[in-house]
């Protein structure tokens, strides 16, 4: 069956009938090539480097820098030298500089994110210019905004003149690990912005309306209302920048640099031992992240789903009276919100993102 | 026009409060920035002065980022060429499956969705090392294909999803007009469709360039010949002319080289990038 022939095949059958009818073939004819790179750049890598993180290589390198064939099976090994002594104590430091990142990054980002769009939805006049200025961190390499960052963060930079202090930053400690959320707060903040931005724009007016009928106070009002509609949209945006940090690389390798304590992540670690051509370890740290994103992602898609059916159960009751073609209606524009943020928020973790992959 | 009329009502505070607050935000979003731009024209002499305006204006550091020997030129043109190149493959494969998952009704649907998406969560590092070996087997080290084949696992799955939503959002009686005119699914598709899906798919191409443009891990580590080095790379490994122990005046240059082109397109097409960025979302 060759490729080609299938789908003029199917078309010319087809054109009697209507246009959604036997179309699984199809489907799968039209989707194999899409799923064929995939399986390719990603799915393969993956299943290989489980099979990598069970043998070691690294001893055995030729002239060139090359890896000589004869790589030696050894198990769960790789594993366990990672959980104990000095390489321990270096897993679980990248271990908690990455979660230490994460957690601190989301939150400040998400609460500036959602500061800025309140602000930019309150503003009619400029938005375009601060859209435009909103995307400007967006589009500058993330390389690029490590050295731009590093330095304003100089020894006599522009951040010690503003401060008066005579701060090493970059260098090692909390402040390289303060530069390192500085930097990477100052590109992504204004970007969750902007979804949220798009999030509350499909709110319709009537619903703040009716708060303002019904005696509700500005922050009751954000709280009842603003922030359960644009819920959706901000919890897949949140996830998708989780997930982004979780894998962060290029901000601290560039800002701070390579085998540096206290910004060292796990993605760091990896690629530091696969450096060094040791790439059964390398490829064991990278299967824990990937575990590690693969468990974050799971658990906070279950609490996610379970946040938005008790959401919409919450709102059904509360406010009846809106719902003329309540679920139905407020479902779609659920979907199609929660369809934009993830393809925002890829969009955000591809470009925006320490490690891309 | 509701938000008009409050305006009207309210107290000179709030009515002039969000104007203080959109001026925050810019000075925010281009203040770095615009450091970046100011330090990079100013003289290596004065790299470490701190006023608001390079005092005398000097190209300096510019000349000095395509001086000889610096290769950053070269540079520019591979990342143009990983990017481009992944751009368009993205766009050739990403197309039909887009199509694909907005128009035909399949029992699988959600779950190939949902496999997209998750593709693009994977954490680059570990498919970069298997890759990498790969690589080595097959001698594709310091080649374009190293840089391009393993971009596409990021491009691919934010092409698809861009592209499904700005197809759905457009018109099922546009094919079914022109199947009842006797086009076939395949020629309603490329005759009617991408014409209309022209913008949508332009969107996506710059949204695609960009994140390729960006991308840093891959390029690092498939490639270690600083002929065949994008320029973020480059940046990244910059050793400068002007003999300081951090180039930073030159890498300041070199930056700007590389976002001003970027930061053009945004501003050219910023309505637009935030329609692709925010499709569905925006109604």
């Amino acid at each position: 069956m060759s490729a080609s022939a299938l789908p003029a095949k199917t078309g010319k059958v087809k054109r009697q009938t209507t246009f959604d009818e036997g179309t699984g073939k199809l489907a799968a004819l039209l989707l194999s090539p899409t799923l064929l790179v995939l399986a390719l750049v990603v799915v393969y890598p993956i299943i290989s480097a489980l099979r990598e993180s069970l043998y070691t290589s690294g001893t055995q390198v030729d002239a060139d820098g090359f890896v000589v064939e004869g790589s030696q099976f050894v198990g769960l090994d790789n594993f366990t030298a990672i959980f104990s002594g000095e390489t321990g104590e270096r897993f679980w430091n990248a271990f908690y500089n990455t979660t230490f990142f994460t957690v601190t990054c989301v939150a400040l980002e998400t609460v500036l994110g959602v500061a800025m769009a309140l602000v930019m939805h309150k503003a009619f006049k400029g938005r375009g210019i601060v859209r435009a200025s909103i995307l400007v961190p967006w589009a500058i390499p993330t390389v690029v905004s490590a050295l731009l960052w590093k330095w304003i963060f100089q020894a006599d930079g522009i951040a010690n003149a503003l401060l008066g202090q005579q701060i090493l930053w970059s260098t090692e400690g909390w402040q390289s690990v303060l530069s390192v959320i500085v930097a990477d707060t100052w590109k992504t903040a204004p970007f969750i912005g902007l979804l949220v931005l798009a999030g509350l724009q499909t709110i319709p007016e009537d619903v703040y309306e009716a708060a303002k009928v019904d005696g509700a106070n500005p922050w009751q009002t954000f709280v009842r209302i603003t922030l359960p509609l644009v819920k959706p949209a901000l919890l897949v945006a949140v996830l998708f920048r989780i997930l982004d940090t979780l894998r962060i690389f290029d901000l601290p390798f560039v800002l701070v640099g390579a085998n540096k304590n206290s910004v060292e992540t796990l993605s760091m670690l990896a690629y530091d031992e696969a450096s060094r051509t040791r790439y059964g370890p390398a490829s064991a740290y990278a299967t824990i992240l990937f575990l590690y994103v693969a468990v974050v992602a799971y658990a906070f898609v279950k609490l996610l789903g379970a946040d938005i059916l008790g959401d919409r159960v919450q709102k059904k009751s509360k406010n009846g009276k809106n719902g003329k073609n309540g679920k139905n209606g407020r479902k779609q524009d659920r979907d199609t919100s929660l369809d934009g943020a993830v393809t925002t928020s890829m969009a955000g973790s591809a470009s925006g993102g320490g490690g891309v992959g | 026009m509701s938000i008009d009329v409050k305006a009207a009502e309210a107290s000179p505070v709030r009515k002039y409060l969000p104007l203080v607050g959109v001026a925050i935000i810019v000075l925010y979003c281009l203040a770095p920035f615009y450091w970046m731009v100011v330090s990079a024209f100013r003289r290596p002499l004065d790299q470490f002065d701190n006023s608001l305006i390079p005092a005398p204006f000097s190209l300096d550091n510019l000349q000095a980022v395509f001086g000889e020997g610096v290769g950053f030129g070269r540079a520019l043109l591979n990342s143009l060429i990983v990017a481009g190149v992944t751009t368009v493959l993205t766009l050739i494969v990403g197309l039909v499956a887009a199509y694909t998952l907005a128009r035909l009704e399949f029992r699988f649907k959600n779950v190939v969705l949902a496999i997209i998406i998750t593709t693009s969560m994977f954490p680059g590092i570990s498919l970069v090392i298997p890759l990498l070996k790969l690589f080595i087997d097959i001698k594709w080290i310091n080649t374009y294909q190293a840089m391009i084949v393993p971009s596409l696992s990021f491009a691919l799955p934010l092409a698809v999803w861009t592209l499904t939503t700005f197809f759905r959002q457009m018109p099922r009686e546009l094919e079914q007009a022109a199947m009842v005119d006797g086009c076939t699914p395949a020629q309603a598709f490329y005759k009617v469709i991408l014409p209309l899906a022209a913008p949508g798919v332009f969107t996506t191409a710059i949204i695609t360039f960009i994140a390729a443009w960006n991308e840093f891990l891959i390029a690092l580590s498939m490639v270690n010949k600083s002929s065949i080095q994008t320029a973020n790379v480059a940046i990244s490994k910059f050793q400068g002319s002007s003999g300081f122990d951090q180039p930073f005046g030159t890498q300041m240059a070199a930056g700007v080289v590389v976002t001003i082109p970027l930061v053009i397109a945004v501003l050219i097409f910023q309505r637009r990038i935030v329609a692709g960025l925010t499709a569905g979302g925006v109604k």
